[in-house]
């Protein structure tokens, strides 16, 4: 078990993509899809459904119009990797969507940006263009759009996201139907993440060997880390997966690490004494990419806070177990902390929360028990005294 | 046909008249007026056939579409934990010493708004501010003094 942190490079490395594209286009869509799952790889913008079976579902429905979306709505607190990937290897994120819309057959395919991330914009059109121009070239059928958001977090999840598209409110929808029989403008459609669509044009190229061998069971190849919060280098990692998180915090940690939120405000928070035994993947607590770490200078009541504030504020408010369950949680820590609650009302706000994961609508709402019920049960103290 | 009118037209003519072109009118009236008058907002309905309550409903649904009026540049900093850790508290408190006005406000010649915002995608350069669509990681109150003393003299 004694495996040294790994550091991968291929998310950012600089490659043929126009030759992966040509090579591609000359094996049969099925075969390609056999690859990617082959190669294990799920989805990394959270939910960490098999990329490769997501794209299957797409392909075999019958319609006139498929999209692929390229999910770059980042707006997970301490994540910051997709505006990275974007920056650094835009043109991988292009011909992996023009990949998926080949496997699925898509003509269009259209990049989700959050506004925050406006001042890409001009660089992105410009390859954009350039690459739709060689799609073009090459005979082959498909354009790229972009589109922005407008500040709301609950956009990025994709059904939300696809309302949000078609000029609607951005409030999820009920599923199924899932996006890969009926998404955007009812049609089949495939939502990946950033990250996720330059992990399969890397599989495309190099098969799926070397990323399955990579990485434990459940969580093959590598990831990129947003890393955050008290380190000495604070920054963005590809990392091969299956390491715990007592070897992560040797390696970011500032020495005096009392826990990490794994997973941003929608994860979990694990305390210094389960660093040894909690594994960073599918099999122990799954990430976006999001690491904030934290010392033994910060207090635990104020990070809560912080994200049930986040939380209150994002939520779409469509359903009521997570519009009035944010509010509550909120205003219950509040009222605990000043003294105008007894310490036992926090197991009475556990409850609710428990209530809120299996009666809310969608992920917000549903996640929104794993920053609380992880930190009260850590740092109990820390919220009432 | 009124000025915002003109635009509005411009823009439909541009994106299309569907229902998903919605977004993208929307939003490029924001990015020229910094915020959705009535005015506008009707407009937006008329040349997109849909009722004016349907816009409204669609616009204040986001964070980033304002119904009311906004300063020419608008500030976001910040707020999400890391950045919170980092020191924002002390930015808002100098930009707000230096603009005279609090979070939320616009000065009274409507050059800046202060805002702050949830996480930006910043988090390993903290703290961090955003000026319109422009980003500036890692500030310090000086060098967020030195920024926006930068917007006030373009005026
Ligand atoms: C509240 C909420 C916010 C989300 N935000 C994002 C996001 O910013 N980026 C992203 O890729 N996925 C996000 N997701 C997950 C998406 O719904 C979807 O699962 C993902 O984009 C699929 O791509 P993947 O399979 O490549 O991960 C979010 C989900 C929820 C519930
Ligand atoms: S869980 Fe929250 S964000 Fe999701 S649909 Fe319900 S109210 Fe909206």
């Amino acid at each position: 078990m004694e495996k040294k942190i790994k550091k991968v490079d291929l998310i950012f490395g600089k490659v043929d993509y126009l030759d992966i594209l040509d090579k591609s286009l000359q094996r049969s869509r099925d075969e390609i899809i056999l690859d990617v799952i082959d190669s294990g790889l799920r989805g990394r913008g959270g939910a960490g459904f098999p990329t490769g079976l997501k794209w299957k579902f797409a392909k075999n429905e019958e319609a006139d119009q498929k999209y692929v979306i390229c999910n770059a709505d980042e707006g997970e607190p301490g994540t910051f990797k997709d505006r990275e990937i974007l920056t650094e290897a835009p043109e991988k994120v292009l011909a992996g969507m023009a990949l998926c819309g080949y496997c699925i057959g898509a003509t269009e395919g259209y990049i989700y940006l959050r506004m925050e991330y406006n001042f890409l914009l001009p660089q992105l059109h410009e390859q954009i263009d350039a690459f739709n121009k060689q799609m073009k070239e090459r005979n082959f059928e498909f354009t790229i759009f972009i589109r922005s958001g407008s500040g709301a977090y609950v956009c990025g999840e994709e059904t939300a996201l696809m309302e949000s598209m078609e000029g609607k409110r951005g409030e999820p929808r009920n599923k199924p139907p899932f996006p890969t029989s009926q998404g955007y403008l009812g049609k089949p459609t495939s939502v990946n993440n950033v990250e996720t669509l330059v992990f399969a044009l890397m599989i495309a190229k190099e098969g799926p060997t070397k990323f399955k061998e990579m990485g434990t069971f459940d969580s093959r190849g590598s990831k990129v880390f947003s890393v955050s919060g008290d380190t000495p280098t604070p920054g963005i990692y590809e990392l091969e997966l299956g390491m715990t998180l007592e070897q992560f915090v040797e390696e970011f940690g500032d020495g005096d690490t009392k826990a990490v939120q794994v997973g941003g405000a929608s994860g979990f928070c694990v305390a210094r004494k389960h660093f040894k035994e909690t594994l960073i993947g599918f099999e122990g607590i799954p990430t976006g990419g999001s690491m904030m770490i934290f010392n033994s200078t910060r207090s635990m009541y104020n990070i809560l806070h912080d994200y049930l504030e986040f939380m209150e504020e994002e939520s779409c408010g469509q359903c009521t177990p997570c519009r009035v369950g944010c509010q509550q949680l909120l205003k219950g820590i509040e009222a605990v902390k000043k003294g105008n609650k007894q310490p036992s009302y926090l197991e009475e706000l556990q409850k609710l929360s428990d209530t809120m994961r299996i009666a809310s609508k969608c992920g917000l709402g549903q996640s929104v028990p794993n920053p609380f019920n992880s930190i009260i049960n850590n740092f109990r103290e820390e919220i009432i005294y | 046909m009124t000025r915002i009118e003109e635009f509005v037209k411009e823009q439909a003519e541009k994106h299309g008249r569907d229902r998903n072109s919605l977004m993208p009118i929307l939003q490029a009236v924001v990015q020229s007026e910094r915020f959705l008058s009535e005015e506008a907002m009707v407009a937006v309905a008329t040349e997109l056939d849909l009722s004016t309550a349907d816009v409204f409903g669609t616009a204040t649904f986001y964070t980033f579409m304002d119904t009311f009026p906004r300063g020419k540049n608008i500030i976001r900093i910040c707020k999400t934990i890391t950045c919170h850790m980092k020191g924002k508290d002390a930015i808002v408190d100098t930009l707000e010493d230096m603009l005279k006005i609090k979070l939320g406000q616009t000065t009274t010649d409507g050059k800046f708004s202060l805002l702050q915002a949830n996480c930006l995608g910043w988090c390993h350069k903290g703290p961090v501010m955003l000026i319109n669509d422009e980003v500036y990681p890692e500030i310090t109150p000086e060098k967020a003094v030195e920024v926006v003393s930068k917007y006030l003299k373009k005026g």
